[in-house]
């Protein structure tokens, strides 16, 4: 009979301070004298992380009500555009709107300066209503003065990346980094053997309701990211070898720090987040064991030409290789680079880790588990060509 | 002694362009040179990346005879403004930066920056997202206003 444990077994273990927690690296390197039989029943908790630029980010702010009260239409924060299509004073500002007048300086930036406790330039306009009769307002908001204030993104953590190259003899700016002409440098973005969706790629413990660190405090998954496709292909180790499951996550945007919620800005791209996402694995049993084992040498990414259209497949790597800062392509060596900080993720996956050997971090059984058999359907035009 | 390697960017005097200075710095103070990079603008400043070879005695009276001369002589590490408390350890800039002056320790996987090797090309400062970089390998000069009209 294998060995099980249930989410309440190990929650009581947090609660008497006594639960194992380790990071994927360290249990990755665990498994390599230990089969996933032993890790069961000596670990009983697994820290993951990222901290990556994650675009589909965003905050939901509610400013509260003028007198006489205004029905928010069009809003600027510090001349970047937000939502104004949501109620009289709740508004969405997306991580990627720019101020059209400074482009560098987007809805990521207002998101860091509100987490930092700056006051932020709040402008609306309304066409005005016999129960909103204000039509315009200028005024300063802070994290203080609003009523909440929501990091919620649509889709972060993607489960495992492409990596980024550039075959022309152009160079190209990307949302992957610069990339220099003739193959001259590959980048790439995951965090290997300690990223969240690798460590349980068949989101067994992974789904509504996950309690996770987000932001420098505690979040949630609420639903499977835009994009969750399961229908990548998987590689002998059961992880997809390119962009597959994602995650939506929302959390208090009032309890979070800069230190992992930082903006952005790409050359010739535009404005993104860095979102610090922590995930916990509950090791309920062998399976579990055996997924968080996996290593930088078994996690495979398509190495794609990001300078050509369509972006077409140059071939496979791995992170082992990856992370080495030399990879072969077509048997060219190509230096590689990370866009996202593996320092900082580890930061994270020992901060969750100390979190829940202190007890002040339990975990959650997922409230209903993700779909499988997902898959992309692209965007057809009804309409003519592009103009 | 020994000889010892090291960087300056130099910003030439409008005037020194009929002046043999660096010709000086060979005859004179033996001191190997290579330029980097050079931007020289006829009529306005002009600024080169040096990397002077030679003993540090003869590098620094290679310097004073320079500014004798009017050079504003400084070492490529004041040149180069990194905020570094900011830097999340991202990478991006490593991977554009061909000379190895910007590197990952890939044990701790924190930034390496050691100026020492930086050519000036400039291509770390657009490809940091926290835009950290500051190179000013020439001060522009406030473009003339023409006389008359």
């Amino acid at each position: 009979m294998s060995f099980k444990k249930s989410y309440e077994e190990i929650n009581e273990k947090i609660r008497k301070g006594k639960a194992v927690v380790l990071t994927a690296e360290e249990v990755s390197a665990m498994a390599r004298e230990l089969s996933p039989a032993e890790i069961v029943k000596r670990v009983d908790v697994v820290t993951t992380a990222t901290f990556g630029a994650m675009c589909s980010s965003g905050a939901i702010l509610n400013f509260g009500h003028t007198t006489p009260p205004m029905r928010m239409e069009r809003i600027t924060l510090n001349g970047v555009p937000a939502h104004g299509g949501l109620a009289a004073v709740d508004t969405y500002i997306g991580a990627t709107s720019e101020n059209p007048d400074n482009i560098k300086y987007g809805g990521a930036h207002v998101i860091q300066d509100l987490v930092e406790g700056k006051t932020v330039e709040l402008e609306a306009w309304g066409k005005g209503t016999d129960c909103y009769p204000r039509k315009y307002i200028k005024t300063k908001i802070s994290l203080e003065t609003i009523n909440e204030a929501t990091l919620f993104n649509p889709r972060n953590a993607y489960q495992n990346y492409n990596v980024a190259t550039n075959t022309t003899s152009k160079i190209k700016y990307t949302y992957m980094g610069t990339l220099l002409p003739g193959m001259k440098n590959a980048n790439y973005s995951t965090a290997g053997e300690l990223s969240p969706l690798l460590n349980d790629p068949e989101m067994r413990t992974i789904g509504i309701g996950t309690r996770i660190f987000l932001g420098g405090t505690v979040g949630y998954v609420v639903w499977p990211g835009t994009q969750f496709n399961t229908s990548k292909e998987k590689n002998q180790f059961g992880v997809p070898m390119s962009n597959a499951a994602t995650i939506a996550v929302i959390g208090n945007l009032k309890e979070m720090s800069a230190e992992f919620i930082r903006a952005a800005y790409y050359e010739k791209y535009g404005v993104s987040l860095f979102v610090g996402i922590g995930l916990p694995i509950p090791i309920l049993d062998e399976d579990m064991a055996h997924r968080v084992s996996i290593r930088n040498e078994q996690i495979e990414t398509t190495i794609l030409d990001y300078g050509t259209a369509g972006t077409p497949v140059l071939g496979k790597t791995n992170y082992a290789e990856l992370q080495s800062g030399e990879i072969s392509i077509n048997g060219n060596k190509v230096r590689t680079a990370p866009v996202a900080s593996l320092q900082k993720a580890r930061e994270i996956a020992d901060l969750l880790k100390k979190s829940i050997q202190d007890g002040k971090f339990e975990l959650t059984a997922p409230v209903a588990i993700f779909p499988t058999g997902t898959s992309l359907k692209k965007l057809f035009e009804t309409e003519g060509g592009e103009r | 002694m020994i000889e010892v390697t090291r960087r300056y960017v130099m910003k030439f005097p409008p005037d020194s362009a009929d002046k043999a200075l660096t010709y000086k710095l060979i005859k004179d103070y033996d001191i190997k040179f290579s330029i980097l990079k050079a931007e020289v603008r006829p009529g306005r400043t002009g600024s080169l990346l040096l990397e002077l070879e030679a003993l540090p005695e003869n590098i620094q009276k290679g310097i004073e005879y320079l500014e004798a001369n009017a050079v504003i002589c400084e070492p490529l590490g004041k040149k180069i403004k990194f905020e570094a408390s900011k830097c999340i350890n991202c990478g991006n800039c490593t991977g554009v930066c061909f000379t190895g002056a910007l590197t990952m320790d890939r044990e701790r996987w924190k930034l390496n920056f050691e100026p020492e090797l930086c050519v000036v090309c400039e291509l770390c400062v657009p490809a940091c997202p926290m835009n950290l970089f500051d190179i000013n390998f020439h001060e522009e000069e406030p473009e003339k206003i023409a006389v008359g009209n």
